[in-house]
């Protein structure tokens, strides 16, 4: 089944509870009509959290610049050595 | 280990003179035992990236590096299929001319699929192990949004989907690329996504990432709106 075919599966059970707690009046009927909203406010919250978490812990790795360029040295030399031209770029 | 094994490493190169010397250096260097063949698919640089690329056949022979030119930029999905004609491997690598990707993550690729039978590791710079080097903020942050959308949306199974260091299993890759239309990085997301969803085998392997282009805008308005053209087309075709 094609992904965008889940997706919308699920919002019309989604949807379809929600329509159900309308009728059947088991919260209170201003609370129901409300839960859409909340449900999108906590998606993005989540999205955001989401978003402000992995950019805390996004993982860098500056030694691999000074790494990058001794091997950078390494590999002139021997190119160098076995007439590669690696002149000034 | 019964079977022979051939890596055949696919290069697309625009100007990059002195990086496709240094990454074919790197690459013997990290993987001496391996049968392996570099084919560089060069736009027709004006740089004289095809005369290095000559020398360097001189040092390790024309049988291990394959120039495989066209005539102008013809973009990059439509580079990986011309190398791809011309491998002879039964394993194929593709990775990035600029030296972003560092050939010595080639063996950590390697032992991977070997370890796993996996039909695809593709490198991730998202998880611990992995890492960036060269991002500003901005860009990070860009990144991370566009990671979580993409993951809250596509559900990918892979931690980093514009990633471009992956190794296939030849066949696998022929399977998907030929049903493959984007282009840039949105083709990267495309062809993992769409391997994840026909059931293929998908390992990870930590990488890191120098990011040598200092200044120049990568990321404007214009390729934040193709990144999200690009999750819509998925998020419908997939």
């Amino acid at each position: 089944m094609k992904h965008i075919a889940k997706i919308m599966a699920f919002f019309m059970a989604v949807t379809a509870v929600w329509i159900s707690l309308l009728q059947t009046a088991m919260i209170s009927q201003s609370h129901t009509w409300l839960l859409p909203l909340y449900f999108i406010v906590s998606l993005g919250c989540y999205g955001l959290l989401m978003v402000g978490v992995g950019l805390m812990q996004f993982p860098t790795c500056p030694q691999e610049a000074v790494l990058l360029q001794q091997d950078v040295i390494e590999a002139k030399q021997f190119l160098k050595h076995n007439g590669v031209d690696v002149g000034t770029d | 280990m019964a079977e022979r094994h051939k890596y055949s490493i696919i290069v697309p190169t625009y100007n990059e003179r002195l990086n496709i010397a240094l990454i074919v250096f790197l690459v013997f260097k990290h993987i001496p035992d391996v049968d392996i063949e570099i084919i560089i698919v060069d736009d027709g640089s004006p740089d004289g990236t095809q005369d290095i690329v000559k020398q360097l056949q001189q040092v390790y022979g024309d049988d291990r590096i394959l120039l495989r030119a066209r005539p102008r930029k013809l973009g990059l999905g439509t580079a990986y299929i011309h190398g791809l004609k011309h491998a002879s491997g039964n394993f194929v690598v593709i990775m990035d001319a600029d030296l972003s990707h560092h050939p010595k993550y080639l063996p950590h690729f390697i032992k991977k699929q070997m370890e796993s039978g996996a039909d695809i590791v593709t490198g991730t710079r998202y998880v611990r192990g992995g890492g960036v080097h060269g991002w500003t903020l901005m860009r990070k942050l860009t990144s991370r949004g566009a990671n979580v959308l993409a993951h809250t949306l596509l559900w990918p199974g892979v931690s980093d989907l514009t990633g471009s260091f992956r190794l296939y299993k030849k066949s696998v890759l022929e399977d998907i690329i030929s049903s493959c239309v984007s282009e840039g990085y949105v083709f990267q997301m495309e062809m993992i996504v769409r391997a994840s969803r026909k059931g293929y085998h998908i390992e990870e392997v930590p990488i890191t990432f120098v990011d040598r282009v200092y200044g120049s805008s990568k990321l404007g308005g214009s390729e934040i709106v193709e990144y999200l053209k690009g999750l819509v087309y998925l998020l419908f075709t997939m």
